[in-house]
């Protein structure tokens, strides 16, 4: 008898730790303050549900190696994956992501903001719940603005940035009217490149999937790039990403930042930043002609790769995550500037947001502006924004922000590098099949 | 006046020998010295070499953040496991090739390296489907497998030409005294090649302590070693580079301390043949 109930006992057991281990989530995401925050919160989740999460924190080409790996060959090895608004459309498409429909009543999708919805829905059906959102915007000095007389406009065009940004630098005392990205990548300076060429009325490519950048167009964004970054910009700033130029920023050796809204939040934090008092913020530029504002839209989101075993699991924590009351319980732990931006349309109806985050409004409109759907004032074959929703978008950006990125070091012309824009791309397209 | 100039000479070369010590070595140094600043000092121009304010923080957050130990055991495991594996297997090999060479012997050698010559990205898809469906992703059994394949070739190469150097006449005599093949290889072989042995395993172990691309692709939480500890602190949005340089301190630190003391080694094994 006590042996039989030892037996029984011991399979219970072991039953139940089956059943423990099943309620694991592995959880693959990148080390942004945002993301560190909720892995910092989680223990709320796990409490809650009774869920274990356990986390993988990779740099971001890293993980979108080892996320694509493991999704493309249902490896199954990730829950949750964080992705961005490149990928959600091309994985939904292969059927590799689950579709979050029902998420349910209290998660209010139609709250999400309308671009972040779109952008990581296909066919009506949301892929990825957005964590958090950027759009890009001008961050400037006003304290520099001032004592040079400008006045920065509500919408901004081209031909103003420029002369405000030579007017502003002043390189013998090390301080530069414009940053801007110009290392080689297609996250890195092709994000801002495109979104720039695209405010001027540029497309990668034709409705016949040709590639536009000896059209005319493209040379004129380049060169306008090209020279405003040497007449204005900082030295070696070919090698300049994000974070390079959020260092300049915040140490106070830029005039002007144009990028990610989401940079709004570290150069107005005293803590972090030299210049936090003094940094007022305006539309990205259009070139005065369309009302194109380069249509940078990204979302930091989280997916379920179909080949999860936790499909279910996975999605009570996206509703936890991306909810309402996750940006209330982060605002009341952390405070109301922390709160992940750019995701739900009730954030910016709030007036304590509102007033801990001046960067709020700006922020909400860069967003709104964006139309992913349509990327320039040109008829389009493709969809999204500072980058192609194409697989081959990868490569083929990387390879043209190489050749920009030379173009402003100085070793290529302008036209060299538009060319060999040209060739790469057309050649990666032929060997894709997308000319039959 | 021969002395003299002797001693100049000595001592410019020791100039010149530390100089490019200090220049190689000075990355590793910086990332030390980056790991006791706040971020905003991490970032100052123009840098801030010793004068500022030092601070543990980021040791703190990165124990915080991360679990060090468990990936600190798991990058023991597969490196040491790894370089056990590896000895097995390239022992008898070397030794058969260096002492019972055929025609085919220099053409075999070769095979192996050759494959270390593929881009290790082009085989990941195939390599990453038969781990998936042996179940050998995120394992350490599955890490150990990959770490001792790619190290294969470089451990029989590095055991070959030290076995190619112990001479073979030494061998035939104890054979004229009555050796048998046991005794041969117990008391007159293994005695000679202990060191080169030695030096390998421990170029093998840092080459398995360092090999960053299988370990993360491989890996996702229950064998992943410090090289996804690493790589989780790098930043797209964000300043991170002091809490990089912590984790990178506290992810090198037992390698090169193990280096520190096994130098000698080290040193013989890394300039094998160099001088032949």
């Amino acid at each position: 008898m006590r042996l039989r109930s030892l037996v029984f006992g011991s399979v219970s057991l072991v039953a139940m730790a089956a059943t423990a281990q099943a309620q694991s989530l592995t959880i693959a995401t990148v080390n942004n303050g945002d993301m560190i925050r909720m892995q910092g919160l989680s223990d709320a989740f796990t409490e809650e549900t009774g869920i274990e999460l356990e986390w993988v924190t990779l740099e971001e080409n890293v993980l979108r190696q080892r996320v694509t790996t493991d999704i493309a060959t249902q490896g199954g090895q990730y829950d949750v994956m964080t992705i961005g608004a490149y990928e959600t459309p091309i994985w939904a498409g292969q059927g590799w992501l689950a579709p979050l429909d029902d998420m349910g009543a209290d998660y209010d999708t139609a709250d999400l903001l309308p671009a972040v919805r779109d952008a990581l829905s296909v066919d009506g059906t949301l892929y990825a719940a957005p964590f958090y959102g950027e759009s890009a915007m001008i961050m400037y000095r006003t304290d520099l603005f001032e004592q040079a007389g400008l006045e920065m406009p509500a919408e901004p065009t081209w031909d103003f940035i420029a002369d405000a940004a030579r007017q502003i630098t002043d390189k013998d005392n090390e301080l530069y009217g414009i940053c801007l990205r110009g290392k080689a990548g297609w996250g890195e300076n092709m994000a801002f490149i495109t979104a720039l060429a695209n405010s001027m009325g540029a497309a990668w490519f034709n409705m016949d999937w040709e590639p536009q950048f000896e059209a005319g167009i493209w040379g004129d964004a380049l060169q306008f790039y090209v020279d405003l970054m040497n007449d204005a910009g900082p030295p070696g700033a070919s090698s300049n990403g994000f974070n390079e130029n959020l260092a300049l920023f915040q140490q106070g050796k830029c005039g002007m930042w144009i990028d990610a809204t989401v940079a709004a939040s570290f150069v107005s934090n005293p803590e972090e930043s030299q210049v936090a008092d003094s940094v007022g913020y305006a539309l990205f530029p259009t070139n005065g002609e369309y009302d194109n504002h380069g249509n940078w839209l990204w979302v930091w989101s989280l997916a379920i790769p179909s080949s999860s075993d936790n499909v279910d699991a996975a999605k009570q924590f996206l509703n936890w995550a991306t909810s309402k009351s996750y940006i209330e319980m982060v605002a009341e732990e952390e405070g109301w500037a922390n709160v992940p931006p750019g995701t739900r349309t009730s954030l910016y109806e709030n007036p304590t947001y509102l007033e801990a985050a001046p960067f709020a409004d700006e922020t909400l409109a860069a967003m709104n502006a964006a139309t992913p759907e349509q990327p320039s004032v040109q008829e389009t074959p493709y969809t999204g924004g500072q980058f192609v929703a194409i697989p081959e978008f990868q490569g083929i950006g990387t390879a043209v922000g190489q050749a920009f990125s030379a173009a402003l070091a100085g070793q290529t012309t302008v036209e060299q590098a538009l060319q060999t824009a040209q060739q790469v791309t057309r050649m990666e397209m032929e060997r894709s099949g997308y000319y039959q | 006046m021969a002395r003299a100039v002797s001693t100049r000479r000595k001592v410019a070369v020791s100039i010149i020998a530390w100089a490019i010590g200090l220049i190689i070595f000075f990355p590793i140094l910086w990332t030390f010295l980056t790991s006791f600043k706040t971020e905003g000092t991490a970032i100052a121009v123009p840098p801030k070499f010793l004068f500022f304010d030092w601070t543990l923080e980021n040791y703190f957050t990165v124990q915080e953040r991360s679990d060090y130990f468990r990936h600190f055991s798991n990058s023991i495991i597969s490196a040491v496991g790894s370089t056990i594996v590896g000895l097995i297997i390239a022992v008898p090999a070397a030794w058969a090739m260096a002492f019972s060479p055929t025609k085919r012997t220099k053409d075999v050698l070769m095979w192996m390296l050759s494959t270390k010559m593929l881009p290790a990205v082009g085989v990941l898809v195939p390599i990453y489907l038969l781990f998936r469906d042996f179940r050998l992703l995120d394992t350490h059994i599955g890490l150990i497998i990959v770490l001792t394949m790619i190290n294969l070739p470089i451990i029989v190469w590095m055991l070959f030409t030290y076995f190619k150097e112990i001479p073979n006449d030494i061998l035939e005599a104890a054979r004229m005294d009555g050796a048998g093949l046991r005794e041969e290889i117990l008391y007159v072989l293994t005695p000679m090649a202990v060191p080169g042995i030695a030096s390998t395993l421990l170029l093998n172990i840092i080459l398995a302590w360092n090999e960053a691309f299988w370990t993360l692709n491989l890996t996702t939480t229950a064998a992943a070693p410090l090289t996804a500890f690493i790589a989780s602190y790098s930043s797209p949005e964000g300043l991170f580079w002091a809490k990089l340089s912590a984790a990178s301190t506290l992810a090198i630190a037992p390698i090169l301390i193990m280096g520190w003391f096994s130098q000698k080694q080290l040193v013989r094994g890394l300039t094998f043949g160099a001088v032949k």
